[in-house]
């Protein structure tokens, strides 16, 4: 890397930024997975690992949620869009040189910022936990390069018109530079109360709608046309899923604090707004299934798309309960519970994990111009990533049910804590299944890149899948 | 860029992004903001100072910078014998909270208050101070303002701090909270679909002015805190519960704090961890009748600022 780092611009092969970005995503994803999983084991053995200031629960949770949204998901997003954008404006990407800089820089801020947090610097404030100093580097050494790299690549492309996956690259890293430098000015300038708190949620909030869930539907709008060779059922119905996100998807932020003394007015204008976020993702959903239309069977044998379409339809439930579970009616039993937990990885874990996925293995391929060391490793992987994911899903969701009862039914709080042991032992087991799979993973990777059988010219490697 | 309709999208992009943070920012910060404080708040900006978080004064969240809250029995000025109050002791270079600092933090009301009865704005970070919570009834209507009792009474910093009956350390305490993540499992944020009788009242509007950061926690797996110095306010059971929560409750899941002593005791005798856990481990598997002691803490250590901020939380 640091050999590319000092090379001419010219003298980096194409998609190298790319490829580092796709390994850095993955250990961070193993980093991030392996701290869930241990953090699991706390919650379902507490005396497990004690004595210790770094390895109790409250220092390791928020490392392990900053790992994987700003390690694993945002840096597979960086990698996707460093491979995705030039090969859709038959291009190159605008500087190579500054992504490998980007991808250098990137996992330097990761190794400070969650070093720091997990020593206990922390603004304490969930999901901008990161102290401010971190957050302008975020902002500025990590995203703003991206964004200027992704965004020129645009500019400079040789096509006509700009295809949907590339909008969504351009707003998504632009907006991300908004939401951290917006978001955080209560650190910044000391904003106290309840302005800081409602902050804090827009911050969660728009990190989660403006740049997860938008720029995971942008690799699928890509993967599943590349692969399956369907052009998307309808650019029309593109276009509402883009703008409706563009306008709704950054207004609902106080349905957060549902149960909290923010004005009234503020909690029903964000519940109504949060039933209108189902506008994009139908639209979203019903585009993408429609496009599988006729190549249903490449669900079952193409690696990748078994990837996407899963991350697709898990965000069916994930979108039905966004839609519902933050209305008044629903949000009074499950506010604060599992139930929120299993929400939140049923979108991270669950539909952009495995649309990211899908575009790392899709990427190192093309990129490498190498076929898959090992399609049964890569099943292997989607089913530990599959069952995990579920094991985890149905354990917090359950868990969170019963919270829920607990709460209103004033059942003495420690019957709810034994009442959810079992599931917490079950969120473990889920956890470190996701885990395990993903050391496969980086090993089938690893081995894609090193021993791979070469792809001869004008092959794409969904055609040499099951060549022998 | 090609196209004329992409120019008409960028602008139309920004249009509605602009928008969208118009309603759901700039319009809810102006609602807020003109919120008056209630006590609780002004008790709680005086109690937990200017930032529990990572800032200038406390860089590793060691809980520096706080004011000390005291229980006053007697005038520090005469020595004469009065009602309870609690007072808040801001050392000489200990940072303000907000509310003492700008002038838009407390609501209108309170703010008029606090300058013309409470002097509050002769107060300086520099040379600090003693400040309380007082009220004016006006037409059956209280309104609690901020008094600055070293201005209106003469109360100094050191008299006051030698006249306390009680030092209550929950401003450092809050930033332990925060620093040791027990907001992840425990909120402070009763819902109103919770059981008042045990968890309390839900917070109320201006029950937050110039408090940073709340930590209202979001995924509860625990009882919620808010009034927990309410339902138990025996330091005996906190010390027990924060060196081993199974001492107690031996199905709870709350990770043990024992490493917040600090490692010595309050005699400054090492504490030996590894021999509480064979002695506990033998007790737990009925080899032993009586758990091991859990050591007293001393009086500068984490646990015990710990310990002052639960308490406090009434
Ligand atoms: C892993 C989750 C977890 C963490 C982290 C945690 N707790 Fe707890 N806590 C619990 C559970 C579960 C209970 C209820 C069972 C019990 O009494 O131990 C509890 C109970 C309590 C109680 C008694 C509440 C009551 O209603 O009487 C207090 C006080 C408390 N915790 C304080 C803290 C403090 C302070 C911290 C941070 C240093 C903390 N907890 C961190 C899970 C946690």
């Amino acid at each position: 890397m640091i050999k590319y780092m000092l090379a001419k611009e010219k003298d980096i092969p194409g998609g190298t930024a790319a490829l580092f970005f796709s390994f850095s995503a993955i250990m961070w994803f193993i980093i991030g997975t392996g701290l869930g999983s241990f953090n699991a084991a706390k919650l379902a053995f507490p005396d497990w690992f004690t004595h210790s200031y770094a390895l109790q629960f409250g220092h390791m949770r928020q490392v392990h949620v900053m790992a994987v949204i700003f390690g694993w998901i945002t840096g597979a997003f960086a990698a996707s869009a460093m491979y995705v954008v030039p090969a859709l404006g038959n291009t190159k990407l605008w500087s190579e040189k500054l992504g490998v800089w980007n991808c250098m820089m990137w996992n330097v801020g990761m190794a400070v910022g969650l070093s720091s947090l997990w020593f206990g610097m922390t603004s304490g404030r969930e999901y901008s936990d990161f102290i401010w100093p971190i957050d302008l580097y975020i902002a500025f050494v990590m995203v703003t390069p991206l964004f200027v790299n992704i965004f020129m690549s645009i500019v400079t492309r040789r096509t006509q018109g700009i295809y949907t996956t590339n909008w969504f690259f351009a707003a998504s890293f632009f907006m991300l530079i908004i939401v951290f430098l917006i978001g955080n000015i209560p650190e910044f300038f000391h904003l106290t109360g309840l302005n800081e708190a409602y902050m804090t949620w827009w911050f969660a909030h728009n990190v989660l709608g403006l740049l997860i869930t938008p720029v995971a539907a942008a690799i699928t709008y890509y993967i599943v046309p590349k692969v399956t060779g369907n052009p998307l059922y309808s650019h029309r119905v593109g276009h509402l899923h883009f703008w409706s996100i563009v306008v709704f998807y950054s207004t609902p932020a106080a349905h957060h604090l549902m149960s909290s003394p923010l004005p009234e007015w503020l909690k029903s204008f964000a519940s109504v707004e949060g039933v209108l976020i189902l506008v994009p993702a139908v639209a979203y959903v019903c585009n993408i299934l429609l496009t599988m239309q006729g190549r249903w069977s490449m669900f079952v044998e193409n690696i990748e798309i078994k990837y996407t379409i899963t991350g697709v339809l898990l965000a069916i439930p994930l979108n039905m309960q966004g839609g519902f579970q933050q209305t008044r009616a629903i949000n009074w039993y499950v506010h604060g519970t599992g139930w929120i937990v299993a929400h939140a990885h049923l979108a991270l874990l669950g539909f952009s994990t495995f649309a990211e996925a899908a575009a790392v293995y899709y990427g190192i391929q093309t990129l490498t111009r190498r076929k898959l060391y090992s399609l049964s490793l890569a099943n292997f992987h989607f089913w530990m990533l599959l069952i995990g994911f579920s094991l985890y899903w149905v354990s917090m969701t359950i868990a969170g049910l019963i919270q829920g009862a607990g709460k209103i039914y004033e059942v003495p709080y420690m019957d709810v804590v034994i009442a959810e042991h079992p599931y917490m032992i079950v969120r473990w087991l889920g956890g470190t299944l996701v885990f395990i799979g993903n050391w496969v993973w980086l090993y089938n990777m690893y081995m894609t890149v090193k021993a791979g059988e070469k792809l001869s010219v004008g092959v794409q490697p969904q055609d040499v899948a099951y060549a022998r | 860029m090609g196209f004329r309709e992409y120019r008409v999208g960028s602008i139309l992009f920004g249009v509605a992004l602009s928008t969208s943070m118009m309603i759901t920012l700039y319009m809810p910060s102006l609602d807020i903001s003109g919120v008056s404080s209630t006590a609780t708040a002004l008790e709680k900006q005086l109690t937990y100072g200017k930032i529990n978080a990572f800032d200038y004064g406390d860089l590793f969240l060691h809980g520096t910078d706080k004011p000390i809250k005291v229980i006053l029995k007697k005038n520090p000025a005469t020595g004469a014998v009065m009602d309870e109050v609690a007072a808040y002791v801001f050392k000489p270079g200990t940072s303000f909270p907000s509310g003492l600092k700008h002038d838009n933090i407390l609501g209108d009301d309170v703010q008029a208050l606090s300058v013309s009865l409470g002097k509050m704005n002769k107060a300086t970070e520099a040379k600090g101070g003693v400040f309380l919570v007082s009220t004016k009834v006006t037409n059956g209507v209280e309104t609690p303002y901020i008094e600055f009792a070293t201005a209106t009474r003469g109360w100094g910093v050191d008299a006051t701090l030698k006249a306390a009956s009680e030092t209550i350390l929950a401003g450092s305490g809050k930033t332990m909270f925060i620093r040791e993540g027990c907001w992840w499992c425990h909120t402070l944020l009763p819902e109103e679909t919770h059981d008042w009788q045990s968890f309390g009242r839900p917070p109320m509007l201006g029950d937050f002015n110039g408090e940073s950061p709340t930590t209202f926690g979001s995924d509860r797996k625990a009882p919620d805190l808010l009034h927990v110095g309410s339902r138990n306010s025996s330091k005996e059971w906190m010390m027990l519960h924060f060196f081993n929560p199974r001492l107690v409750q031996p199905h709870s899941i709350m990770p043990r704090y024992d490493y917040l002593w600090g490692g010595k005791d309050a005699k400054g005798n090492v504490i030996d961890l590894n021999k509480w856990d064979v002695e506990f481990n033998a007790y737990r598997d009925g080899e032993r009748v009586y758990p091991p002691e859990v050591p007293d803490y001393a009086d500068d250590s984490e646990i015990r600022y710990l310990i002052d901020f639960v308490l406090n939380l009434k």
